[in-house]
């Protein structure tokens, strides 16, 4: 579905990914795991398109992306959640909702969708004619995630979207993340929240300063002494 | 009272055309944080058009005015592509210097190719003038105003009901967030320049017909009063541009009507002083915090 090749990227001087590779099947959901800094955010910007690599390549369902932009990228159904939401704070929700449609024409279609994801999300039902910036951190995050799905993404990339969120809230968003999973969408999913994002996810990457330094099934690495000590705080 | 009234239809009608200004200089200031001084001088080349279209070719008011916003709104367009799309990674005052010299060169290029005399319209409207009681609008009014009226609620209609609309704002708001959606940055940011700059080229027609004369540097003082205005309401409001282009108007009519008209241009700049002091976002402007 998604294949990251040998992917080198550059702020000025500071080389924020060195030769990454990783690999997303259809129907998977794959975490990419590290600490703050490790290089989660680049990684998942630059599959986006929001920043350019200075080598590698991007290979979406088997063709190569590298050089298409953004929004090319979202038009051929990759879509992402981007680390702190980033909605739309001045616009109503139902308005944030239909900007993720915003390279569709299928009316009829999209009137569905949005139905749907206020059955995902009944809170934003509850407030589609408020300003999203007077919502919750909890709700921001859903409708930063109803929005991605207005595109009807093939793909789905999630930034943290565990961050700043109470723990119940946080199980919560995981248990939608399965469910939007087990609809066909496959998932990339970013977080530092290492134990909760293992739960649920097939496969994982480790990422420390700009390298994959581990990888394996889901299982295998909740398991795996280093990943114990380094990211889920055991002994 | 009637001397009142008088000079508030006098107000408005100025005022709207500033508003006209105001609307480009906030929408360019929203989507790419650029104060583009050149804006006045778009308006000054709007102006021209109308004139070329009226008195060459002949045309009514309702073409010259067609003509006029197609012309600007492709001025606009290039004006962003050549002189600010490269420097969109650069400090922002290398951009403000830099539209500072746009507005040179088009003044000045413009008086090497007209000269440097005034101009006049030939007349568009009837001369008709309407008394209500002792308060009397005339017929250039009523177009001035029932112009800008049509423009702003367009925009307005643009702005929040169209698609086109939705991605300005959301560029405006947060241009990564917007491409993740797939907006095209590029091509909204000329839009919204295409927008603002035939509004500019409208207020130019407008001003030709009211006041009868155009030179290449009309466009400084109107261009300088909008900014004004633009500050004054918010800048980046669009509502804050409409509301601050007939608050200058009203006041600088008022300066005039009651005091001095010598006065009327330091009135509208202490004006901006005052609310700079005392609320520096403007009036419907939001405390927006500055992204790094
Ligand atoms: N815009 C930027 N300019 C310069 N350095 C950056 C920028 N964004 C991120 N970095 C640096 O790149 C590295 C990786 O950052 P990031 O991808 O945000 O990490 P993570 O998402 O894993 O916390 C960090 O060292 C960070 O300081
Ligand atoms: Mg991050």
């Amino acid at each position: 579905m998604l294949e990251v090749k040998n992917l080198n990227v550059h702020y000025g001087v500071i080389h924020a990914l060195k030769d990454i590779s990783l690999k997303v099947e259809q129907g998977e959901i794959v975490t990419l795991i590290g600490a703050n800094g490790a290089g989660k955010t680049t990684t998942l910007r630059t599959i986006s398109g929001l920043i350019k690599p200075t080598s590698g390549q991007i290979i979406l369902e088997g063709q190569d992306i590298t050089a298409l932009s953004a929004p090319q990228r979202v038009e051929r159904n990759l879509s992402q959640v981007p680390e702190g939401r980033r909605i739309f704070p001045a616009m109503t929700v139902l308005e944030n909702l239909e900007l993720g449609a915003f390279l569709r024409n299928d009316k009829a279609e999209i009137k569905k969708d949005m139905a749907h994801i206020y059955e995902l999300f009944p809170i934003l039902g509850n407030r589609k004619r408020q300003t999203a910036g007077t919502l919750s951190g909890g709700e921001q995050q859903m409708l930063a995630m109803g929005r991605a799905l207005m595109s009807r993404p093939r793909i789905l990339l999630l930034d943290e979207p565990s961050m700043g969120l109470a723990p119940l809230l946080v199980r919560e968003i995981f248990e939608i993340i399965k469910s939007i999973n087990q609809t066909g969408t496959t998932i990339l999913l970013v977080e530092q929240n290492a134990s909760m994002a293992l739960s649920i996810a097939n496969r994982a990457y480790v990422i420390e300063t700009g390298t994959i330094v581990i990888s394996g099934t889901g299982e295998e690495l909740a398991k795996s002494n280093k990943i114990q000590q380094a990211y889920l705080g055991g002994e | 009272m009637d001397q009142f009234l008088q000079q508030m239809v006098n107000g408005i009608s100025l005022g709207s055309i500033y508003a006209l200004i105001a609307l480009g200089y906030t929408m360019v200031y929203g989507i790419i944080k650029l104060i583009n001084f050149a804006h006045g001088d778009v308006y000054m080349i709007g102006a021209y058009v109308g004139f070329a279209a009226t008195t060459y070719a002949q045309l009514g008011f309702f073409a010259a005015m067609v003509i006029s916003m197609v012309s600007c709104a492709l001025l606009g367009i290039i004006i962003e592509r050549i002189a600010y799309k490269p420097l969109r990674t650069s400090t922002r005052i290398a951009v403000l210097i830099t539209a500072i010299g746009v507005s040179l060169l088009l003044e000045y290029v413009m008086m090497f190719f007209v000269g440097a005399e005034v101009k006049s319209y030939p007349q568009l409207l009837s001369q008709k003038v309407f008394n209500f009681g002792a308060v009397q609008i005339n017929m250039q009014q009523i177009y001035i105003i029932a112009t800008a009226v049509a423009l702003m609620v367009l925009l307005q209609y643009i702005v929040h009901r169209t698609k086109t609309g939705k991605a300005m704002r959301a560029v405006s708001i947060d241009p990564d967030a917007a491409q993740l959606m797939g907006i095209k940055v590029d091509r909204t940011i000329s839009i919204t320049f295409a927008i603002g700059s035939a509004f500019a080229g409208a207020a130019g027609v407008l001003v030709g017909i009211y006041y009868n004369s155009i030179n290449p540097l009309m466009g400084i003082m109107p261009g300088l009063k909008a900014f004004v205005a633009a500050v004054f309401g918010g800048i980046g409001s669009i509502p804050g541009a409409m509301i601050g282009g007939l608050s200058i108007g009203v006041l600088e009519t008022l300066v005039s009507g009651y005091g001095n008209s010598m006065y009327r241009d330091a009135a509208v700049f202490a004006f901006l002083i005052i609310i700079l002091i005392l609320k520096p976002t403007g009036l419907l402007g939001k405390n927006t915090r500055e992204k790094v």
